[in-house]
């Protein structure tokens, strides 16, 4: 049964080689729309490749909120093969090539470049291509040409101003073109909210969102090896990051970014770093090492990618959340927490820094590169609720500071810290267990101490960190049917809760965050009153489902997998979840490409 | 500072505030107490406060150095206190950072951060301690032990080469290259204050003896009392060495003197050159940090109000 947003939603997609230039058409696309007072989500698939192998960028806009992509293709504008009949790496063919095609006569480039004193240059000038074929989209759908032009001088500023004029006026025949060629009309039209009900929505990708949260929580230091898809967000810091006096530096590997950060956090800046699974590989020993010493950070940005090993690089997996649950050898406190969209990464990525500062141990925040690389329309985010707190600072009674005990037992565990520089605040700390003075010790009584000790910070994080950071149940308290997921299906889900609904049953989301300390308690007794539960999860083995049923003993009833590489589309979520409980089946895969 | 001018002037900070009382748990004769008490008293005589002062040590024994001098002090992972001291460095840029480390740490299981830190040029001081084995695992091969060599500890003699820390820190581009040996305290001290007051990386590797593990580079081997002459050839006992680059911009100059500094860390057998190979001011990594944030020049990171930044702008460019 088709719900409100499955009739009134558009799904366009460009698909061609990369290095052809089809990420800065779509986008320009994507913001048109936005313009427009639509809500938009987009995403990108690409190959461990620079140029020439297919891509393919989805835009889907819709007058009422979008944060999911759907199988169907209402436009599809093709500039390979590949996109027209099919690419041997996704499987299966675009369902809309059973459709009407239309070709775009390349004389209409040409035409174009007249209008501004270039003819005779459309070989030169080839990659607008892609905007003839923005041009051509606008004008077939019937949207608004003067929002695309917007979009087009917002793009090209300054020095490339010239090139926005060429690129409206491709835009302005290849749209005329359309409108007086193409015979066949597509069913789905696509227009802009009436201009009073229009908002100034910005297009924010997962990586900006968490850049700028790091920004505005006092990042000092971010350190970073190159790596898919973790480079960007280090890049744009690297980028933005001198204005803000943010000094980040590309290491020569993970073990050198992780113990970077830790020699800042424990000299009193803010630290970070950023990575994918094998960089985070890398950084094990480090984590440990700053699990002991008790550095307040560093904070690490883990971006999921498929793995294992290398695996899949450039393309979405869920699969790490059981390595960032145990990132080394012992037993050590820390944090694990995995946002689900903008606003929580945003939020997430601020409280981090608090966390690591106040309880002195190491923070993983657990990404996508589904979420690094897709676009959402997104309204400002609310920063009013976020506030620094870096902590408990021992302030030395002398500047000999001789009774300084940076390992001090406490009851809540945490130790003030001092900030290296100060008189009076000397301590020594080490990777070997320690005595409060931070020099080795293998005593007994003092390692059964210090674990204690640190092991107990994590009760006090559990205990302090609020429950709306922790876990977030949508819907209805009680409902017939109780989807359970984390991380950042979670726009593909809640899209999907209207269509689920439709078949008779209540239905309710439980997202959780904090993977470390658990909510045990809260989860156990959601899950409890709950009839009957399906997990979601992109990866083989249902990570999620082995940490619930670890900490509160339920075991959920289904489970809706995905593990090739690709993020869940809703029509994925919404059969999934019908066939896991029309066949009564423990475990469904889906994978439509 | 001229080290005997240092040495004349009144002192705030004494000797004794520079080391801790923690038992030192080194052997009996081991190398490390002379590089110990070189540190301490070259801290000293640079009257450098202790608390901004950042000790960053390896693992192994040399790691250990970290609890005895009374500063900071960090006793870090095996191999990775050069990246432990650059995060430190580049978050308090008015720290005296020192990293300490063996062989093994250093040039075996760090040598990727020994390569790295010499093209980065943060101004901190690395001593690299000496002694050809593993000590604290029982005496196996380290980078540093040639080829054919076999320590008592060693069942077999080693079948790798050894590597040549002082040419490898020439091609890093370390801007300041030293030796030392770990007996010869007076010596070492000063090349200590050299090496710490340079500004940018200091790179000084010290002959340490391992009087348990390594029965062939003892300190009777280095005192050449099988030969009857010492095996320590000072190169400034040569009047025409002169390891500084006056132009930091005359790539003949430079090579020049990176050449007789080659020549000088080949010399083997009998002949063990120690003081300054190489020395150079170039500009460093905090500098270069300070031309793209000048807020840097006068407050280290961590002073910086960094916090609740005004991000406002970087949302503005993406509505």
């Amino acid at each position: 049964m088709p719900t409100e947003l499955s009739r009134r939603e558009f799904s366009w997609v460009l698909g061609g080689p990369q290095g052809g230039g089809i990420n800065a058409s779509a986008e320009i696309y994507a913001k048109a729309l936005t313009r427009g007072g639509l809500h938009v989500f987009a995403n990108i698939e690409f190959h461990s490749n620079i140029m020439g192998k297919h891509s393919y960028y989805r835009v889907t806009a819709a007058p009422i909120p979008v944060r999911s992509h759907v199988d169907d293709i209402h436009m599809l504008v093709a500039l390979d093969q590949e996109s027209l009949f099919g690419d041997a790496a996704e499987r299966k063919h675009y369902p809309s090539h059973t459709g009407h095609v239309h070709q775009v006569a390349p004389g209409v480039l040409e035409e174009a470049l007249k209008q501004v004193g270039k003819g005779g240059q459309s070989r030169k000038y080839i990659v607008m291509r892609n905007t003839v074929a923005l041009g051509a989209s606008i004008g077939i759908s019937g949207y608004d040409e003067e929002l695309m032009f917007e979009a087009i001088r917002n793009e090209f500023k300054g020095r490339k101003a010239e090139a926005a004029e060429m690129n409206v006026e491709a835009v302005r025949a290849a749209a005329a073109y359309a409108r007086s060629h193409f015979s066949v009309r597509p069913e789905r039209r696509l227009a802009p909210v009436p201009v009073e009900q229009r908002k100034n929505r910005m297009l924010i990708k997962g990586f900006q969102a968490v850049g700028i949260a790091k920004l505005r929580a006092g990042l000092g230091l971010q350190t970073y090896y190159p790596i898919s898809p973790a480079t960007d967000e280090s890049v744009y810091l690297e980028a933005k990051g001198p204005q803000y006096q943010c000094t980040v530096v590309q290491c020569e590997d993970e073990i050198a970014s992780i113990n970077m950060a830790i020699g800042a956090a424990h000299m009193g800046v803010r630290a970070a770093t950023s990575t994918a699974g094998p960089g985070f590989a890398l950084m094990s020993e480090g984590f440990g090492f700053a699990a002991i010493t008790e550095a307040p950070g560093p904070v690490v940005f883990l971006w999921q990618r498929g793995g294992p090993s290398t695996g899949l690089p450039t393309r979405t997996e869920q699969a790490d959340l059981q390595f960032a649950l145990h990132p080394a050898h012992g037993d050590f406190p820390h944090i694990v927490v995995a946002p689900g969209d903008i606003e929580e990464s945003f939020s997430d990525s601020f409280e981090s820094f608090n966390w690591a500062d106040r309880y002195q141990m190491p923070v993983v925040v657990l990404l996508e590169k589904f979420l690094a690389s897709s676009l959402f329309s997104s309204e400002p985010i609310d920063m009013s609720k976020l506030k620094i707190d870096r902590g408990q600072i021992y302030q030395p009674a002398d500047a000999d500071g001789d009774g300084y005990r940076r390992h001090a037992i406490t009851a809540d565990g945490v130790s003030p810290r001092t900030l290296p520089g100060m008189p009076g605040g000397i301590f020594s700390t080490t990777s070997d267990e320690h005595d409060p003075e931070g020099h080795i010790t293998e005593g007994v009584e003092n390692r059964i101490a210090m674990m204690r000790k640190r092991m107990a910070k994590l009760q006090t994080a559990a205990r302090e960190i609020p429950a709306t950071s922790k876990f977030t149940l949508h819907g209805p308290r009680q409902a017939d049917l109780t989807l359970v997921a984390w991380g950042a299906t979670k726009g593909a889900i809640l899209d999907a809760m209207s269509e689920l609904e439709a078949d008779g049953r209540s239905v309710n989301f439980l997202q959780i965050r904090l993977m470390r300390p658990f909510p045990s308690d809260a989860v156990a007794a959601i899950l409890r009153g709950a009839p009957l539960t399906v997990l979601i999860e992109n990866n083989y083995s249902a990570q999620l489902g082995a940490l619930i049923s670890e900490q509160t003993g339920v075991v959920l009833d289904h489970h809706v997998l995905k593990y090739d590489g690709r993020p869940f589309s809703r029509n994925e979520i919404v059969e999934g979840v019908r066939a896991a409980l029309s066949e009564q089946r423990k475990e469904v895969m889906v994978s439509h490409a | 500072m001229p080290e005997t001018a240092a040495a004349a002037a009144p002192k705030k900070f004494s000797l004794q505030q520079y080391k801790t009382e923690v038992h030192v748990d080194w052997c009996p004769g081991c190398g490390d107490f002379g590089i110990l008490s070189s540190i301490q008293q070259a801290l000293f005589q640079l009257q450098i406060p202790p608390y901004k002062i950042a000790m960053i040590s390896g693992i192994g024994c040399s790691g250990k150095t970290a609890h005895y001098v009374d500063t900071y002090g960090l006793h870090t992972l095996h191999g990775r206190a050069l990246p432990v001291a650059t995060g430190a460095k580049l978050a308090n840029n008015q720290l005296t950072v020192v990293a300490v480390g063996g062989d093994g740490d250093g040039y075996g299981i760090g040598a990727g951060y020994f390569l790295n830190s010499g093209r980065r040029n943060l101004d901190m001081t690395y001593i690299v301690f000496n002694n050809g084995v593993y000590g604290l695992t029982k005496g196996q091969a380290s980078p540093t032990l040639a080829k054919g060599l076999k320590t008592k500890s060693m069942p077999e003699a080693s079948i790798q080469e050894g590597i040549n820390p002082i040419a490898v820190a020439l091609g890093a581009g370390y801007t300041w290259i030293g030796r030392g040996y770990a007996l010869d305290v007076k010596s070492l001290v000063s090349l200590i204050v050299q090496a710490i007051n340079h500004k940018g990386t200091s790179f000084l590797d010290v002959f340490q003896t391992c009087p348990v593990y390594n029965d062939l580079r003892t300190k009777e081997w280095y005192a050449g009392e099988d030969i009857g002459r010492t095996r320590i050839r000072r190169l400034e006992a040569d009047p025409t060495w002169n390891p500084v680059v006056s132009d930091p911009l005359s790539i003949d100059e430079i090579v020049e003197k990176k050449t007789r500094a080659l020549h000088a860390s080949y010399e083997t057998g009998d002949n063990l050159a120690v003081g300054v190979f190489y020395s150079i001011e170039l500009p460093t990594y905090d500098d270069q940090l300070a031309t793209k944030m000048p807020a840097l020049k006068e407050h280290p990171l961590v002073d910086l109000p960094l916090y609740q930044r005004d991000v406002q702008p970087l949302f503005d460019e993406l509505a």
